[in-house]
């Protein structure tokens, strides 16, 4: 009986042994798993918004993703007026109107195509569509095209930075 | 120490130390198996040929391929396609098997519903069964990765943002799944670790699993009947070998088992050097591109149907009844309340119809997946998927209403 005793001590010992190695190797499994930090420091893209030309879309990269640049022209502009959500997304560098957005099916991640002729984007994998603003036009997205941190410096955008603008566009729900 | 004499032979020699002649007793012949079964039986023993072709294809892949972003691709495609003697040889086998095998899959898991061996004591058979399933889907999609063409790309990417949980927006759970904001070197090099190291080994240890679970219901047979093996194998071994409704494993069943082997190796072979195509996506042949999306992005054949069920329907309830259709194959056993363990025709027209309609829909599923989601095809694969789900919440009432056969 004594020696039960003492075996089980020393079974409850050992358990209380190993379960701390065990989370401590958890935590550094789930560490080794994190993105790098040479990845998380390559997280910022600059644009200079005055080489756009109106009603040409334009993909830039940033963080790896596609970023889709549309100078509004003046017929898109007046074909959105007074729908309100439309006008929540642009983003305005001086007297210009832009649609900039993360360029991934907010779905599952594809990129959807420009269509000139229709001006909207149509997303191959699950037949999804967005409008020139981003807003969806089919299901299956969930949501518009997300819009990406973006602080404004002159007629410079950089991408990854958290500027007023965009901080408004997250508390009012516009984006993500 | 245990007592050993000297060795009057080498495999008496073996014998003492390893009980050699025991062993192949219980593994081969005295394993008993019912007289009573047809060719859908070799689809184990054909699963088990096809695994090894994979490793044997793969162990010489490995040697050539580079788990690195900018050299994966060409590493395939160049090194090994034109390069190494024999290369294509390899790649071909390897990706022909991970096709075929699927379809040999569906087939043992189709039998196994057909004919109730998932029932009384076979439950975990089935569970490790599906746990196999689950392993080599993880596998085959691993494995898919690992060209770093647009396809691996871009069903990467689909993929791990499944993990966002659509509106629970979890994406740091997919960044760190990925190990950076899209898939890249990271992500590549755990892919190719999962592939050659960590699922294969849980294959091996679930093909063990598999394997024990059968030992003690044994293999069921055409009609379902009980089998009493004790009384039946002693009657084989004390010389009535006609009259006893069981045979040796070895040799009886596997000079059966490895006749439908050969044919089947045949067929596969001949798809191999003559018609490996099917396995090849073309799109896969563009070096990967996070900046351009294939037109249309489709999986393997074999995720089609559970794809399909994905696509019609909204972020959330995709994903829900997505996850749906990838477990509920797993609670069969339970879900299925009947107490007949025969043919699904012999259970009466509810679970007969249901059967064949279940097979046919999940056909319809993979053929409406492959297809592009507009117009008529959208409309019918919503049908299915609907259809699909259903069917698996029907089949509890149907089965507790069905008769005592």
């Amino acid at each position: 009986m004594e020696n039960n005793n003492r075996r089980g001590f020393m079974g409850k010992a050992f358990g209380a042994v190993a379960a701390v190695g065990a989370v401590g190797s958890l935590v550094a499994m789930k560490k080794t798993w994190d993105p790098l930090p040479s990845v998380k420091a390559a997280g910022f893209t600059t644009l200079d918004m005055s080489i756009y030309a109106e009603g040409v879309m334009v993909t830039e990269k940033w963080r790896g993703k596609p970023i889709f640049v549309l100078k509004k022209s003046e017929r898109l502009m007046a074909q959105e007026k007074g729908n309100a959500a439309a006008e929540a997304r642009n983003i305005k560098i001086g007297n210009d109107n832009f649609m900039v957005a993360i360029g991934l099916c907010t779905h599952l991640g594809c990129i959807p195509a420009f269509r000139k002729d229709e001006g909207n984007f149509l997303c191959a994998c699950h037949g999804g569509m967005f409008d020139a603003s981003g807003l969806v036009l089919k299901v299956p997205p969930p949501r518009g095209f997300d819009i990406p941190p973006f602080k404004i410096e002159g007629n410079k955008l950089v991408l990854g930075e958290v500027g007023p603008e965009w901080q408004a566009m997250k508390d009012n729900g516009v984006t993500l | 120490m245990a007592h050993f004499t000297k060795a009057t032979s080498v495999k008496d020699w073996l014998n003492q130390r390893l009980a050699i002649e025991k062993v192949e007793k219980v593994m081969a012949s005295e394993y008993w198996i019912p007289k009573n079964i047809n060719f859908l039986w070799a689809m184990g023993m054909i699963l088990v040929v096809t695994f090894v072709l994979l490793l044997v294809s793969g162990i010489f892949l490995l040697m050539y391929y580079v788990p690195t972003v900018d050299e994966a691709f060409d590493s395939v495609n160049y090194t090994i396609m034109r390069e190494v003697d024999f290369g294509w040889l390899w790649r071909h086998v390897h990706g022909v098997a991970a096709s075929v095998v699927f379809l040999i899959i569906y087939i043992h898991m189709f039998t196994g519903i057909y004919y109730g061996s998932y029932k009384k004591g076979r439950e975990m058979i089935w569970i490790s069964g599906m746990l196999l399933f689950v392993a080599f889907s993880a596998e085959a999609f691993s494995g898919y990765m690992l060209p770093w063409g647009q396809m691996s790309y871009w069903a990467g990417m689909v993929i791990t943002n499944l993990f966002s949980g659509g509106s629970l927006h979890a994406n740091f759970l997919v960044e760190w799944i990925r190990g950076d904001y899209v898939p890249a070197q990271a992500f590549l090099g755990r892919f190719f670790m999962l592939h050659v190291l960590l699922i294969p080994v849980a294959i091996m240890g679930l093909i063990g699993l598999h394997f024990a679970a059968l030992r003690i219901p044994h293999v069921n047979n055409q009609d379902g009947g009980e089998i009493d093996f004790d009384v039946e194998s002693k009657k084989y071994l004390d010389g009535d070998k006609a009259g006893s409704k069981v045979m040796r494993f070895a040799n009886d069943f596997m000079s059966k088992d490895m006749m439908v082997v050969g044919i089947f190796l045949i067929f596969f072979f001949y798809l191999v050097f003559y018609n490996y195509g099917f396995a090849m996506d073309a799109v896969n042949f563009d070096p990967a591109d996070g900046l351009k999306t294939p037109t249309h992005i489709y999986p393997e054949w074999y995720f089609l149907w559970s794809y399909e069920i994905l696509r019609p329907f909204n972020i959330d309830l995709g994903l829900v009844l997505f996850g749906f259709a990838q477990v509920i194959f797993v609670f069969l056993p339970f879900i299925d309340r009947s107490p007949n363990s025969i043919p699904a025709n012999r259970r009466g027209t509810a679970f007969k119809v249901w059967f064949w309609l279940m097979l046919s829909n999940m056909i319809v599923l993979t053929a409406m997946g492959k297809l592009p989601p507009e117009g008529m095809f959208s409309a019918i694969g919503l049908v299915s998927a609907i259809l699909f789900i259903v069917q698996w919440l029907a089949l509890p009432i149907i089965t507790s209403m069905e008769k005592k056969v």
